[in-house]
């Protein structure tokens, strides 16, 4: 068994391309959860309507690229108002609960065979990225090989627009928490009714919020279909929103880049215990009870679940999260 | 004490009944009504709170004064009635209208906002705050200037309220008192015509009570009204202009507190209202270790 080539592949994919946009999802969750108090546990559906966005816009109707992006951006918004309007009067709970509803509306209705014609249905969608590759202007031709990296000059492109995006976003969030605005928004997570007696209108901010973060998450959805070109609707699963939770909590709830670099630690900790388990499924290392396809499935994110618990034992407030505000109830 | 204040000069020749006119009323309030299933929590016939005076509001447990607070201050609908801040119309508003308007509240659990600084907890009460648009947010230097100047009055706020230390320091970290206090600091950021204190001594610790005191007094004599639900007769009888009685949710005496405090009627809930509740926790006017004798 080789370890350290389980965890260059770990570090390879952490740096890839999905990683880049779980971060993105990561950072719009916690302008959600993190800043506003907003249990949105539906975030894959921004970036379902972000990628879909994109793909209907280029493959059926046949816009330009970088007006499919702008559409999938707007979708994002659209679908916040629409959530928001009737939810965000209701308490937290209520407001989770129809968030994941809504996502995974989104998501069978992606893959019904009514809607076939448009989204692909089951077949989800292709359609021609050339236009986002050929800006690519990075000089060599073939592929990126450094240490235990090697992407493809694709790859490479998409990887750097996907980090280099979620940098600024995270850089933008910060600046905006340090505003009026952004004080407004933490006020809301701490007690909305103390927010309103002082004169806040706080379903507008709320909101304000939820429109904030969905156009992230949609971002997120907007470099995962740029990437391959496609529109896969068995991506959109709730999981995605989960692993992203997890990703803010890793790297710090509320802090600046936490979400990216819990994006990349929670990518690295989860792909390197895959290829573990892979290695060791193959060198029959593992007892009967852990072997056949199923089970090898289940090992590596028991192993990631065992790295999250010790992780919340001994650094609640995650890796870039403020511990004495953690300390505080909310 | 209660002299001292010209607004309260004006109130000397009104005659202590429910429901009667002031002089220079800053809220009327006509008629609100708020049932839960059968029961009236609140049914004020007719009321007024003169300008620039405290004006207690008291009356023995589920009298309905927090209710009568949400209701005013829009935290919750009335079934029917009007009341008006100023001659303005405010019924139906929304509670961060109202608070706009100038008539800013407080709670009766203390809402600090506890992963916010103290400092930021003052900030946020500032109202027409250019930097609280989303796209304004985003250009500090549109807002800079006006945050510093919202920064040195909080600041003036913070050393006022004895809290200038604490500044940097998280609400959440504060102690129950201190809590109160910058609660009531922060609502006066609203620059408020109207304060309302839902029982700002509650859970205060004795040697705070003193100071807080001075602070409710301070700000009538700044101009500003106050009216405030208290328990503890001695601090309602020392600092009030005018006391409010409400009793099953109607205003069954008012007056200037030597008068309330003989007023048959108000003895009558009192002590009405401590049998009901076989031998109550709470109910003020009969506890002897609050104020034997002074409802």
């Amino acid at each position: 068994m080789n370890l350290m080539a389980a965890l260059e592949q770990g570090l390879r994919s952490a740096v890839g391309p999905t990683a880049a946009w779980y971060a993105l999802l990561a950072i719009g969750l916690n302008v959600h959860y993190g800043f506003t108090g907003l249990l949105n546990f539906g975030q894959v559906g921004f970036m379902l309507v972000g990628a879909y966005g994109v793909g209907i816009s280029v493959s059926i109707l046949g816009l330009p690229l970088w007006v499919g992006v702008i559409v999938g951006l707007l979708a994002a918004v659209g679908l916040a108002l629409l959530l928001g309007a009737p939810t965000l009067r209701l308490r937290a709970d209520y407001f989770a609960i129809t968030t994941i509803a809504a996502a995974e509306v989104l998501r069978l209705l992606a893959i019904s065979r009514v809607s076939t014609p448009v989204t692909g249905g089951p077949f989800g969608i292709q359609y021609n990225a050339s236009a986002f590759f050929e800006l690519n202007p990075l000089p060599f031709p073939g592929a990126l090989t450094w240490g235990p990296f090697s992407f493809t000059r694709n790859q490479t492109w998409v990887l750097l627009v996907g980090w280099t995006l979620a940098l600024l976003v995270s850089i933008m969030v910060a600046a905006l928490m340090r505003s009026p605005w952004g004080r407004i928004l933490r006020s809301i997570r701490e007690d909305e009714d103390a927010a309103r007696a002082l004169g806040k209108n706080v379903f507008s901010y709320k909101m304000q919020s939820l429109v904030l973060g969905g156009v992230i998450g949609a971002m997120g959805g907007v470099i995962y279909t740029l990437g391959g070109a496609t529109v896969n609707p068995n991506t959109f699963r709730p999981d995605i929103t989960f692993y992203a939770y997890a990703m803010l909590i890793v790297g710090g709830v509320a802090s600046r880049f936490g979400p990216m670099l819990g994006a990349f630690v929670f990518w690295f900790v989860l792909q390197s215990a895959q290829a573990l388990a892979r290695q060791a499924s193959a060198a029959d290392l593992l007892p009967d009870w852990l072997s056949g396809a199923s089970a090898v499935g289940g090992t590596p994110f028991v192993l990631t679940g065992l790295v999250l618990m010790l992780l919340v034992v001994y650094r609640p407030q995650g890796m870039f999260g403020n511990r004495r505000e953690m300390a505080l109830d909310g | 004490m209660a002299d001292t204040s010209p607004a309260a000069a004006a109130l000397a020749g009104v005659d202590p009944r429910p429901g009667v006119a002031k002089p220079d009323p800053i809220l009327r309030v006509e008629g609100v009504r708020r049932s839960f299933g059968g029961l009236t929590a609140v049914d004020v016939e007719h009321l007024e709170v003169q300008r620039g005076t405290i004006t207690a509001l008291i009356g023995p447990n589920g009298a309905g004064k927090t209710t009568l607070f949400n209701l005013l201050t829009g935290f919750d609908r009335p079934d029917g009635g009007s009341w008006s801040l100023d001659g303005r119309d405010l019924g139906r508003a929304a509670p961060h209208k109202v608070a706009q308007l100038g008539m800013v509240r407080t709670f009766q659990l203390t809402k600090a906002l506890s992963r916010l600084t103290v400092l930021d907890n003052m900030l946020l009460g500032a109202t027409g705050q250019r930097g609280e648009r989303f796209l304004t947010a985003l250009v500090p230097a549109a807002w800079r200037q006006q945050e510093r100047a919202h920064t040195e009055r909080a600041e003036a706020l913070l050393d006022r309220f004895n809290l200038l230390d604490k500044r940097d320091d998280y609400a959440g970290e504060l102690s129950g008192g201190q809590r109160k206090l910058l609660e009531m600091a922060r609502a006066l950021m609203v620059e408020p015509s109207l304060v309302m204190l839902d029982e700002p001594m509650a859970g205060v610790n004795p040697a705070l009570v003193q100071s807080l005191l001075g602070h409710v007094t301070s700000l009538r004599d700044e101009g500003m009204s106050v009216i405030f639900v208290e328990h503890d007769m001695d601090v309602v009888m020392t600092i009030s202009d005018w006391i409010v009685v409400l009793a099953e949710g109607r205003v069954i005496a008012e007056g200037p507190p030597e008068h309330v405090a003989e007023d048959p009627a108000v003895i009558a809930a009192y002590l009405g209202s401590d049998e009901d509740e076989d031998g109550g926790d709470a109910s003020p006017g009969s506890d002897p270790a609050t104020g034997g004798g002074d409802a």
